[in-house]
C-alpha cells in the first residue's frame, strides 16, 4: 500500500518518464503542433462532459429558482420566482421525512454492507484456493445482477402471497416468529405498503447487490499486505486480534476511506430500487430525496422547479461527499 | 484440543462461513430462474418446494411469443441492445482520445481535467433527469433511442476515460517513439502500435459501458413514452407492475435481461474494482 505513491515505471508513469533524446530536432511548426495535440485529443470528450453535465448542473441551478409547470415544459418563458421553491421544500414535511429516510438508509445500508463486504473480504484471503473461487463467482452473480432485476427479484421474494420470504418466516415457531418480530401469521404479510418494511427490504437487497465489490476490493487490498508484517506482529506476539488492527487495518485504511465514500454516494441517491420495490410513487411516506425531486418533477401537474430545488439539494451533498473521495484518490495516486 | 485439531476445526469453520456466504449470494438469483422455470400451479401452491418439480418453458414461450403489452421481449432486449451498442461505439472512441491525452501528455490543465472527471463521474443521474428531460425533448430526441444514447454517452465517458488511461500509460512510449523514428505518421503510429496494445483495455472499458447502459433506468423511465421504444429494465418495471401476479413471466423476463451482463461481468470484473478505487488497491 505504501508503494502506490512510488511510481510504477510501467504503469502509470510513462509520462513522467523525462524524455529521450531525439535523433533529431523537430521543426518549430510541428512542435507547436505537438503542443496542440492533447487539447485536440481532448475537445471532443470535453464537449460532452460540458454539455450533458456541466450545461445540465448549471440548468438544474436555474430551474431551481422558476417556476416550471406544464407551460413552461411546452415552451413558454419560464418566470423566476427567487427562493421560493426552497422555502417551500423547506417548510414541507414531506421533504424532511425525505431526507430522514434517505440519511438513515444510507447509514444502515452503508455500515452493513461495509462490515459484510470486508468480512468475506477477510474469509477470501483465508480460504483455499478453489473455496475462495467458488464464493467470488457466486458473490458475482449478486453482483451483477441488474438493478431493475434486483428489485423486481426481490419484490417477488418477498411478495405477500406466495413470496419466499413469507414462506419461510411461517415455518419458525409461533413463539419464535411472535419473540424476534411479533408477529407470529405472515401470511399475506404485505412488504411494501409502509415505509419501514419497505426499507428493510431495500437495505437487504442494496446490501445482497453491493457487498461483493467491497469484499473484492477488501480482497485485493490484504493481498497487497507484505507478508513479513503479519510475520513480524507474531513474532512479536501479537494475536489475531491484535494483529488485525494493529497492522491490517491500519494498511488498508486508505481502501477503506475509498469504499466509504463510494458507498455514501451510491446509497445516498439510491432511485430504481426504491421505485420498483414501492411500485411508483404514490406512497410519499417512502420517499427519499430522489425519489421525492422526480415525483414532484415528473408527476401531473409537473413542478419542475421544486423538483429542481430538491434535486439541487442531494447534488449539492453529494458533491461534498465527492470532494473527500476525489481528495483521498489524489493524495493516493498522483493523478 | 491439540495444535492440529484446533487447525481442523478452524479450517472447517472458515469453509462453513464460505458455504454461507455462497448460499447467501446465489439464493436469490436460483431463485428466480427456479420460478422461470416452474409451472403456474407451482408458483402459487402453498406447498414450499425449493426445487422445480415438473419444468416448464411456457413463461419463456410466452414472453417471447406473446410478449408483455401484446409486443415480444425480442423488441425490448433489441432496444438495449441498441442503446448499450451505440453508446459503446460513441462512448469508446471518445474515451480513447481523451486517455491518450491524459496519458501521453503533460499539458497544462491536465490535473483539473481529471479532477473533474472524478467530480463528474458522481454527477446523480436522478438530478440531472429534470434539465435533460427538457434538453432531449426540445433537440427532438425525446421517444428516441439516439437520445438516450447520447445521454448514456454523457454518463458513461468520465469513469470510462479514467478507467482507459490506465491501459493507455501501460504502453511503452518507446515503441511509438521507435515507430516515429522508422518514419510512420502520427496516425500511423497510433494505429499500428498504440491501438493494438490498448485494445484488451478498450474491451474491458467497452463492457463497462455496455452493462452501465444496459441497466440504465432513469432516463429510459422518463424519456421513452412509446411502449415500443420501452429498455429492458423500463420493460421488466412495467411488466412486474401491470401483471404483477404473473411472477413466472417476470422472473423469465428478469433472467433474459441478466444473462448477458453476468456474462459480460465475468470478463471484466477485476477492471471494475481497479478502476474505481484506483490508487488505493495497487499494490
Amino acid at each position: 500500500m505504501t508503494t502506490t505513491s512510488q511510481a510504477n515505471p510501467v504503469r502509470g508513469g510513462g509520462h513522467r518518464a523525462p524524455a529521450p533524446p531525439r535523433a533529431h530536432r523537430p521543426s518549430r511548426r510541428s512542435r507547436r503542433v505537438g503542443r496542440l495535440t492533447p487539447y485536440v485529443l481532448l475537445l471532443p470528450g470535453l464537449l460532452i462532459i460540458a454539455g450533458l453535465l456541466l450545461y445540465p448542473m448549471y440548468q438544474l441551478l436555474v430551474m431551481s429558482t422558476q417556476k416550471v409547470g406544464l407551460r413552461q415544459i411546452r415552451g413558454a418563458e419560464a418566470d423566476s420566482v427567487g427562493a421560493e421553491n426552497y422555502e417551500r421544500i423547506l417548510t414541507s414535511e414531506v421533504f424532511w421525512s425525505s431526507l430522514r429516510n434517505t440519511i438513515v438508509f444510507a447509514a444502515v445500508a452503508v455500515t452493513l454492507t461495509l462490515l459484510v463486504g470486508t468480512l468475506v473480504g477477510i474469509l477470501l484471503n483465508k480460504l483455499g484456493k478453489r473455496m475462495s473461487t467458488a464464493v467470488v463467482v457466486s458473490a458475482m452473480l449478486a453482483w451483477a445482477t441488474p438493478q431493475a432485476a434486483v428489485a423486481v427479484l426481490w419484490r417477488w421474494l418477498f411478495d405477500e402471497q406466495s413470496g419466499v420470504a413469507n414462506r419461510a418466516f411461517d415455518l419458525l415457531p409461533d413463539w419464535l416468529s411472535e419473540l424476534l418480530f411479533g408477529r407470529a401469521d405472515w401470511t399475506g404479510y404485505t412488504w411494501f405498503l409502509e415505509s419501514f418494511p419497505t426499507y428493510v427490504v431495500l437495505t437487504l437487497c442494496v446490501v445482497w447487490a453491493s457487498f461483493p465489490f467491497i469484499a473484492v476490493s477488501v480482497l485485493a487490498g490484504l493481498r497487497s499486505i507484505p507478508g513479513e508484517l503479519h510475520e513480524a506482529a507474531r513474532m512479536d506476539g501479537a494475536g489475531a486480534w491484535r494483529a488485525f488492527w494493529r497492522v491490517t487495518f491500519p494498511m488498508l485504511r486508505p481502501v477503506f476511506s475509498v469504499l466509504v465514500v463510494l458507498s455514501i454516494i451510491w446509497d445516498f441517491k439510491v432511485f430504481t430500487q426504491l421505485y420498483i420495490l414501492a411500485n411508483g410513487m404514490g406512497n410519499k411516506e417512502v420517499f427519499n430525496l430522489s425519489l421525492y425531486a422526480y415525483a414532484e418533477a415528473f408527476s401531473s401537474p409537473p413542478a419542475m422547479g421544486m423538483g429542481s430545488a430538491i434535486a439541487v439539494v442531494l447534488t449539492v451533498i453529494l458533491l461534498i461527499i465527492t470532494g473527500v473521495y476525489v481528495r483521498q484518490i489524489v493524495r493516493q495516486e498522483e493523478v | 484440543m491439540n495444535p492440529a485439531t484446533r487447525r481442523k476445526a478452524g479450517r472447517v469453520a472458515l469453509n462453513a462461513a464460505g458455504v454461507i456466504v455462497i448460499l447467501a449470494s446465489v439464493f436469490p438469483v436460483y431463485w428466480m430462474v427456479a420460478t422461470a422455470l416452474k409451472t403456474k400451479q407451482a408458483i402459487a401452491s402453498t406447498e414450499f418446494s425449493l426445487f422445480p418439480t415438473d419444468f416448464t418453458f411456457e413463461h419463456f414461450t410466452k414472453i417471447f411469443t406473446q410478449g408483455v403489452g401484446n409486443t415480444s421481449i425480442w423488441v425490448y432486449l433489441g432496444n438495449s441492445a441498441i442503446v448499450a451498442l451505440g453508446t459503446v461505439i460513441v462512448g469508446s472512441l471518445f474515451a480513447l482520445l481523451s486517455a491518450t491525452a491524459v496519458a501521453r501528455f503533460r499539458f497544462r490543465g491536465r490535473t483539473s481535467y481529471l479532477i473533474l472527471l472524478l467530480i463528474v463521474q458522481m454527477v446523480p443521474a436522478e438530478a440531472m433527469i429534470i434539465p435533460l428531460s427538457l434538453m432531449v425533448r426540445r433537440a427532438g430526441l425525446g421517444d428516441q433511442l439516439l437520445g438516450l444514447i447520447v445521454i448514456n454517452v454523457g454518463f458513461t465517458l468520465p469513469f470510462a476515460i479514467w478507467m482507459l488511461r490506465t491501459f493507455v500509460a501501460a504502453v511503452p512510449k518507446e515503441l511509438e517513439e521507435a515507430a516515429s523514428i522508422d518514419g510512420a505518421t502520427r496516425f500511423r503510429t497510433f494505429w499500428s502500435v498504440l491501438f493494438p496494445l490498448v485494445a484488451p483495455g478498450l474491451v474491458a472499458t467497452s463492457i463497462f459501458s455496455f452493462i452501465t447502459a444496459w441497466n440504465e433506468f432513469v432516463f429510459a423511465f422518463t424519456l421513452m413514452a412509446n411502449e415500443k421504444g420501452y429498455t429492458m429494465p423500463v420493460a421488466l418495471r412495467w411488466f412486474a407492475s401491470r401483471e404483477g401476479t404473473d411472477w413466472g413471466g417476470v422472473m423469465a423476463a428478469s433472467t433474459m435481461m441478466t444473462i448477458p451482463v453476468i456474462v459480460f461481468f465475468l470478463i471484466v470484473q477485476r477492471r471494475m474494482v481497479s478502476g474505481l478505487v484506483a490508487g488505493a488497491v495497487k499494490g
